[in-house]
């Protein structure tokens, strides 16, 4: 039988009054687990709302620390963590913010040969990184591994997303397949980011979690969602996997994990 | 098997955040009478509950509280 202490009724009683959510969304939240790589720009408004949400696990990783650069869009850190690792600053609002969230921090960066045991156990993976060369790793990671993640990227005023089904839906993949050529496309230092923007498209990504997770409505499966914050235009396309997709079609040319050449961004 | 709910101390909106937790321990086909204030629960806990597809028996007057009879 589900149960609630009093305190967490009043908690998540915005919830709980949803129809889409309700009593049992709210007990699949609490037993859940989501993994959000990058605590960044992306991963703090998605880690800000799983930990309201009552996600029950959340995990974090980044290798960085906080910069003063950080802070125009990352709202998970304060002028005061400024040195500190980005994942502990990051654990301790999300505690902070509630405290029945068991928090995972790693400090690490993510690559082929430790992606594979960072989303072991997870439910749902946010990718909330900048570098083209670890969205397509997280995506043959998911895909590999059978775990759906959202994809979200950020640029200028830009934003797009997608939320991937493995081997039921389009894969970033089948949509993008392979990184830009180095220099095609500028990195944030270069071209800069508006900082709702960053919160925009993680917030999306944090619903697409929690949706998920609860069974409502429906998500970003075979679909791009795109959107121009100067003239606040929103656009879905729908996109479909290809059947020679290089991971997730029935015969793979890439069977295991490996980093991808493609430079990094040098700001988060 | 008849289940009870005292939601006369509760104020909009833990009233129907009690009602539905309650509805979703119990069985279908059984009835949760809930014990509640005139105003706003005696107003949306019915319709909040017929919306959701449940079935209001009964409501009636017990003094200066209502008992609204719900089947699952």
């Amino acid at each position: 039988m589900i149960d609630f202490t009093e305190s967490q009724l009043e908690r998540y009683s915005r919830h709980i009054l949803l129809d889409n959510v309700g009593v049992e969304g709210q007990q699949k939240l609490l037993n859940s687990k989501v993994m959000i790589i990058g605590a960044g720009g992306l991963g703090a408004p998605a880690a800000m709302y799983c930990a309201a949400a009552g996600i029950g696990k959340i995990g974090i990783v980044d290798a960085d620390v906080v910069e003063v650069s950080n802070l125009q869009r990352q709202i998970i850190h304060f002028t005061a963590d400024i040195g500190s690792p980005k994942v502990f600053s990051a654990k301790e609002k999300m505690q902070a913010i509630n405290p029945d969230v068991e928090v995972e921090s790693i400090k690490t960066f993510v690559n082929a040969s430790n992606i594979e045991e960072i989303i072991d156990g997870y439910d749902f993976v946010i990718d909330g990184t900048d570098s083209f060369a670890t969205k397509f790793l997280i995506n043959d990671a998911c895909v590999m591994k059978g775990i759906p993640f959202s994809h979200g990227g950020i640029l200028r005023f830009n934003g797009q997303t997608m939320t991937v089904l493995p081997k039921e839906s389009a894969c970033y993949r089948c949509v993008f397949h392979k990184p830009p050529p180095k220099n095609m496309i500028p990195t944030c230092s270069e071209a800069g980011v508006l900082g709702a923007v960053a919160g925009m498209l993680g917030t999306i990504q944090a619903a697409e979690a929690l949706k998920f997770i609860t069974g409502a409505g429906d998500i970003l499966a075979d679909a791009l969602l795109t959107f121009d914050a100067l003239p606040m235009n929103f656009r879905k396309v729908n996109v479909q996997r290809n059947p020679k997709c290089a991971v997730c079609s029935e015969h793979p040319s890439i069977t295991e994990l490996r980093d991808e050449e493609q430079r990094e961004c040098d700001l988060k | 098997m008849q289940h009870t709910l005292d939601i006369t101390k509760e104020r909009c909106p833990m009233t129907m955040v009690k009602v539905k937790l309650k509805l979703s321990q119990i069985d279908d086909g059984e009835v949760l009478d809930v014990l509640l204030s005139e105003g706003e629960p005696l107003e949306s806990v019915p319709r909040t509950a017929e919306e959701q597809g449940h079935r209001v028996e009964d409501i009636r007057k017990d003094g200066e509280l209502y008992h609204v009879v719900i089947r699952k």
